[in-house]
């Protein structure tokens, strides 16, 4: 199965610019623990993965009554803090759960991806 | 329904669904199956009589449904036949499980239930209407609830356990008693809701209390030695044992004090003492939720003394005190509350209740109001009465709050 993985919010992890650079160190370490632990377990692959810009840094395109708007910022409502995600193909959740472990402790979803066969 | 096929449903649906889970591991499609079983099952025994081994014909006959059912989807999808008539021998693709941990699937179906991506209340239902083979109909009766919306909540947690990759598998021992705890919870979610309904008519449920326990039993049978499965059955035991006492022949709440203690199951109560003494609890540093479970049931079993003299009040105030350090909430603070009372009078109590806030819950009401009308405030204890009965929405504890309130007033008042 494929599972979208959301780093949603900064949960407990403190905000970048205010961490020392020793515990940005620690952290890089942790995705790289994560790249590592992926790839030592069966049936589990990271398809993709990437770190996201600044909230601040994102457009929105919106379309109402058939008209598009472009407008700054992410949705409110919604997923505001978005940092980074991974696609990755695993067993099961428990495997992706018992993965995320790894990761610094970020707010997270694990959205299973719709299987067309 | 004959009843060696009530039986069978009964004892055996558990592990009936966890062996066709193991084998084909699609849960829609195997309770569907064994659903067709025992419908055949009821027309086909009460004609020629029941098979000599009932679970195994259920099961031959759901594992051929089965079957039937993944060739017609895979003609469905067009892809070779010959594919299908090898589904039945393929083996189950990679799960998280080892496979060399637990060799139970009754456990794994457990596990699967109570998994915690699952809302608590549809994992207790799933795992009544899977282990159990409570029908959907008895469980929306058992949680006050319309078929329907019951049958709704068991489908969508079923089409997660599918569509998210819940898998039906025993974790790895480090994460297994994290995951008993949620099988623990999910029980003793069930337990409540059949020992203190919060609406309707009727004061216990002690049916679906008792499924409950028949669960957590289940379990501990697969696990004897998990600490908050064995405090867990110790406590559920100890509540249960009382409920044939808590309500009169006219369906009215009979306080603790006033119990008939003849009506008790004391079996319960020794299996339960027999449990608390378990090796497994006694002298090790118990997991939080295990020490909170097993100071909740040393709480009952103070309750089930011989009689009500006898009850060691200031030990109950100790256990509250120590359960408050492991888990404080309002509930706990109001029983403390009344514990306190007991041995230091209704003042003490008053006291102990400040600062206790249970927004909607009438008991906090009503337990002032008792101790306000021991204190002898009369007009107090009324207005406490009152608020009470504003917040009740069960009609037997509507009814004792009415007595208590007549009883303070007088007949003429």
């Amino acid at each position: 199965m494929k599972y979208l993985i959301l780093l949603m919010a900064d949960g407990e992890v403190p905000a970048w610019s205010t961490m020392s650079e020793a515990d940005q160190q620690t952290i890089m370490g942790q995705f790289g623990a994560f790249d590592t632990a992926c790839r030592d377990r069966e049936g589990v692959e990271i398809l993709a993965g990437e770190a996201l810009g600044d909230a601040e840094t994102a457009t929105v395109v919106r379309t109402r009554g058939g008209e598009r708007t472009v407008t700054d910022g992410p949705f409110a409502e919604a997923v505001e803090q978005l940092g980074g995600f991974y696609l990755v193909e695993a067993p099961d959740l428990d495997v992706v759960l018992e993965l995320l472990t790894v990761l610094p402790p970020y707010d997270i979803q694990v959205s299973p991806v719709v299987d067309t066969p | 329904m004959p009843t060696e096929l009530d039986e069978v449903v009964r004892e055996e649906w558990g592990r009936m669904v966890a062996v066709l889970l193991g084998r084909f591991r699609r849960l829609d499609l195997v309770e569907d199956a064994l659903g067709d079983a025992v419908e055949a099952a009821a027309r086909q025994w009460a004609r020629d009589g029941a098979p000599a081994n009932p679970a195994g014909w259920l099961q031959t006959v759901a594992r051929r449904r089965v079957v039937d059912r993944l060739r017609s989807e895979a003609m469905a999808g067009r892809r070779h036949a010959l594919l299908a008539a090898d589904l039945d021998r393929r083996p189950p693709r990679v799960m998280a499980d080892p496979g060399d941990l637990v060799e139970d699937d009754l456990l794994r179906l457990v596990l699967m239930c109570t998994h915690p991506a699952l809302a608590p209340e549809s994992a207790s239902a799933l795992a009544l209407r899977l282990v159990l083979g409570v029908s959907t109909h008895d469980i929306a009766a058992l949680f006050l609830v319309p078929e329907p919306t019951m049958a709704a909540r068991i489908t969508r947690a079923k089409k997660k356990i599918v569509t998210a990759g819940i898998p039906f598998a025993v974790p790895g021992l480090a994460a297994l008693p994290g995951r008993l705890e949620t099988v623990a919870q999910t029980a003793y979610l069930a337990f409540t809701a059949g020992y203190a309904p919060a609406s309707g008519t009727r004061l216990v449920r002690p049916d679906l209390a008792g499924e409950a326990v028949r669960l957590v039993r289940t379990v501990h049978v697969l696990r004897p030695d998990d600490p908050t499965l064995t405090a867990l059955l110790a406590l559920m035991l100890l509540q249960h044992s009382r409920r044939d006492a808590r309500v009169d022949d006219q369906g009215r709440l009979v306080v603790l004090a006033d119990q008939d203690r003849g009506r008790w199951h004391y079996g319960e109560i020794e299996e339960a003492r027999r449990l608390l003494a378990a090796p497994g609890l006694v002298g090790t540093p118990l997991p939080e939720l295990a020490a909170t479970y097993v100071l909740q049931a040393l709480v009952a079993a103070e309750h089930v003394a011989p009689d009500s003299a006898q009850t060691r009040w200031d030990r109950v105030v100790d256990l509250y005190d120590q359960l408050l350090v492991l888990a404080p909430s309002p509930a706990a603070r109001l029983a403390r509350a009344v514990a306190v009372a007991e041995t230091s009078g209704p003042q003490a109590g008053l006291e102990a209740l400040e600062g206790v806030e249970m927004p909607g819950n009438h008991r906090l009401a009503a337990v002032r109001a008792e101790l306000l009308a021991r204190e002898g405030d009369v007009a107090a204890a009324l207005e406490q009465f009152d608020v009470a009965l504003a917040a009740c929405g069960n009609e037997a504890e509507r009814a004792h709050l009415r007595r208590r309130c007549s009883t303070l007033t007088g007949p003429g008042g």
